[in-house]
């Protein structure tokens, strides 16, 4: 009884003043979205944190260990690897699709007959699932019953064992994210194609420039901030890639595709030590963060220098 | 319906033997009472297979026998052993029982106190039936399902003993004879290969991880031990660089290419087409090798023990069980599943259907289940196999870490790796962990 007499007052109170009426009521409004960021981004995080510097064993007693899961990390050659294959992987799974990608758009700006139905056939890989494109894939690698050594065997070229040798596991890999990822780089890069104006084209033609001076002086450095989106976008798929390397070797053969996502699942669902597979999620996560962080300013230079150059 | 009717018989049988002797005095004592937990609800998770396949089929029987509804959800394997690790580690697992895979399990359960100790209910003669005692249980499924203490906390389910499969129809072709030794089974295997044809002597696991399952068989046979009376892991000595040795030049030279990245199911593949003429790999693979919609060799494939090796003949041997969560409320209806599970009755099932070998000698040694299965010379690899079996695993509880490590060694080796120096690195690197992990 006390309670509500004492609110209704301080209710009156701020209802008055009409202004400090707002004060207090947008808090409602930001709560539910404080609350599920909180949960759902800065809680596991820093639960993580927290993890990484715990000797935490799934069944075991847990131990602060302060940053010995950290010390850990370099002398850990699986670990160290892993970081090497992660950088092969991703260099060569962000320059193949950009690379085919941009030649792929600049085909299928042209006009010429049956375009728009080419361009829905090119574009399908992307729509796949990637665990079953990874199982179609693993079947073609095949070395005794896949169709890629029957390939090359039409062009003269003697088989190869593709994601079966530590040698050649990762290019094939590269070769699947290539072929799914491409369209995208495609789509992204066309976009960009159309926004060019054409003038700049006749002008150039006037000149006397060839396809490819236009292609290098006009074509690339007005479609470059759109390269620079599918590079981003495609880093950080490929950083972070797991379903097609899981479902074709697992990382294998022996560990010559183990990237650090899937030693990171390997040691965390596997071997159960949360902690050390912690320390490995924390740096991965510091190190995506870098490249996105660069490849942003990055980007903004070009975007500044754009203008520097329109102006 | 008539196979169920010898099980039911013969379940009576044990007990009516047990009441004759019995006679003297306590007739009332032997009888279990199955129906006292009647209506009781358990949750079984069991790994997907032939095993899970056996309880489910047959499952309504129990409930008959007991009244004790069971729900049983079976899961591939690798997510099984995820989910049953972290719902145990909750402490509120959504399952009473639970089917371990002891070579990987064993210590980590253990040591995590998971399970429930079964002993005292094997004591009471209320709940177990007189013919389950633990001295049925052949000597692998003992050292499995027991602690250092000397408990009981599972009961063994099905052992998978490694044997020789081999393809009678290349042999003869080349006139090779069935290996007795390893030493003769290298040389059978460069003979029957020929790389132009596309046959090759010698299929087996080359992925990693999977692969430490073929070769222990090598390593056991080379008179190897995996740890010493301290527990220091040993697999990088002597006999762990002459069984490699074996393990590269048969997978390099006879075997199909790409074998590095062959599991159990990739050389299934290759020796069911016929493209390999010798295979080594669990026991359980009778049914698809002699199915004619899988397999091209029905009827023409041989089965017998590992060879042997210069240090003598052992089998590698593996093992599942049943265990009850120690968080279980329902135990004692618990521990009735888990004893109909190892029952007389459905080991029988399991064993005529190709799926498993029991761990019971009362059930791999009866004649009247004997002549049930189909494959005799198949059931003859499989005794035999028991006589020499020995654990194919060290039990440790960095098992995965160990298969992992140990298992990129020689997948190494089969893409030109020494054996020695990939040896000697791997176990650099699995020592810390096994060390850190056993102190723990």
């Amino acid at each position: 009884m006390k309670a509500t007499v004492e609110v209704a007052p301080g209710a009156a109170d701020m209802a008055a003043p009409g202004q400090e009426l707002q004060k207090p009521s947008y808090w409602p409004f930001v709560v539910p979205a404080l609350v599920v960021v909180l949960a759902i981004i800065i809680f596991p995080w820093v639960f993580t944190i927290w993890m990484s510097l715990n000797e935490w064993k799934v069944g075991s007693p847990i131990t602060f260990v302060g940053l010995a899961n950290y010390m850990r990390l370099p002398t850990d050659p699986r670990f160290v690897e892993a970081v090497g294959h992660t950088i092969v992987y991703t260099a060569l799974s962000v320059a193949l699709p950009l690379i085919f990608g941009t030649l792929a758009a600049v085909v299928f700006h042209q006009k010429f007959p049956g375009r728009g139905f080419l361009r829905g056939i090119f574009i399908m890989p992307m729509m796949a699932t990637p665990v079953a494109i990874a199982l179609v894939w693993t079947m073609m690698f095949h070395p005794q019953l896949g169709v890629m050594n029957y390939l090359l065997s039409l062009v003269g070229l003697p088989p190869q064992l593709w994601v079966f040798h530590p040698g050649t596991v990762i290019p094939s890999l590269v070769l699947v994210e290539t072929w799914q990822w491409t369209p995208l780089v495609m789509l992204i890069v066309l976009g960009g194609l159309a926004s060019i104006p054409i003038e700049p084209y006749e002008s150039a033609k006037i000149d006397g420039a060839n396809f490819w001076q236009m292609f290098r002086y006009i074509t690339l450095p007005l479609i470059a901030p759109f390269l620079f989106i599918a590079g981003m976008i495609r880093m950080i798929d490929a950083v972070k890639s797991f379903d097609i390397i899981f479902a074709i070797t697992q990382g294998g053969p022996g560990s010559a595709s183990e990237t650090i996502n899937l030693y990171l699942y390997s040691v965390a669902f596997i071997y159960y030590d949360l902690g050390y597979g912690s320390a490995i999620a924390v740096i991965f996560f510091v190190l995506i963060v870098i490249l996105a962080a660069l490849l942003l300013y990055l980007r903004q230079r070009t975007v500044w220098t754009e203008i520097g150059g329109g102006a | 319906m008539k196979k169920q009717l010898i099980t039911r018989r013969s379940l009576l049988a044990g007990t009516a033997a047990a009441g004759a002797l019995g006679l003297s005095g306590f007739p009332a004592r032997a009888d279990v009472q199955w129906k006292k937990y009647a209506g009781t609800k358990l949750e079984v998770m069991l790994a997907k297979g032939p095993r899970g396949d056996n309880l489910q089929k047959y499952i309504k029987e129990f409930t008959e026998l007991t009244g004790i509804q069971v729900e049983s959800e079976q899961i591939p394997e690798q997510q099984q052993r995820q989910k049953a690790v972290i719902e145990l580690a909750s402490g509120k697992p959504s399952f009473d029982l639970i089917h371990i895979s002891y070579h990987v399990q064993k210590r980590q359960f253990e040591k995590a106190g998971w399970l429930a100790d079964l002993t005292p209910y094997m004591k009471d003669p209320n709940l177990t039936a007189p013919d389950l005692v633990d001295t049925d249980f052949s000597a692998a499924g003992l050292q499995y399902a027991k602690n250092d203490k000397g408990q009981m906390l599972s009961l063994p389910w099905s052992v998978d003993y490694f044997i020789l499969y081999y393809n009678k129809e290349l042999f003869q072709k080349k006139g090779v004879a069935v290996p007795k030794t390893l030493e003769e089974m290298v040389v059978a295997a460069e003979k029957l290969t020929d790389a132009k044809e596309g046959t090759f002597g010698f299929v087996g696991r080359g992925l990693r991880n999977a692969n430490m399952a073929l070769w222990t068989n090598f390593y056991l046979n080379y008179g190897g031990e995996f740890l010493d009376a301290k527990g220091n892991i040993l697999t990088d000595g002597p006999e762990a660089v002459e069984a490699t040795k074996l393990y590269q030049r048969l997978l390099t030279k006879c075997a199909p290419p790409g074998v590095a990245g062959f599991n159990w199911m990739e050389s299934m593949a290759s020796f069911t087409q016929g493209r390999s003429a010798m295979w080594i790999d669990a026991d359980g693979w009778a049914p698809p090798l002699e199915d004619p919609a899988a397999s091209r060799i029905v009827g023409k494939v041989g089965y017998t023990v590992v060879p042997a090796g210069p240090k003598g003949q052992f089998s590698s041997t593996y093992g599942d069980g049943i265990g009850i969560a120690a968080a279980s409320k329902n135990k004692e209806a618990a521990y009735l599943l888990c004893q109909w599970v190892a029952s007389k009755g459905q080991g029988a099932r399991l064993l005529q259907a190709g799926g498993g070998v029991p761990f019971r000698n009362s059930i791999v040694s009866d004649a009247e289940v004997a002549k049930g299965v189909k494959q005799q010379e198949w059931l003859k690899s499989v005794i035999d196999s028991a006589k020499i079996s020995k654990l194919g695993l060290p039990v440790v509880i960095p098992v995965a870490e160990y298969r992992d490590l140990v298992g990129a060694a020689l997948t190494a080796t089969l893409s030109g790796g020494d054996p020695a120096t990939e040896l000697k690195k791997a176990h650099e690197q699995f020592r810390p962990i096994l060390e850190r992990s056993e102190k723990a």
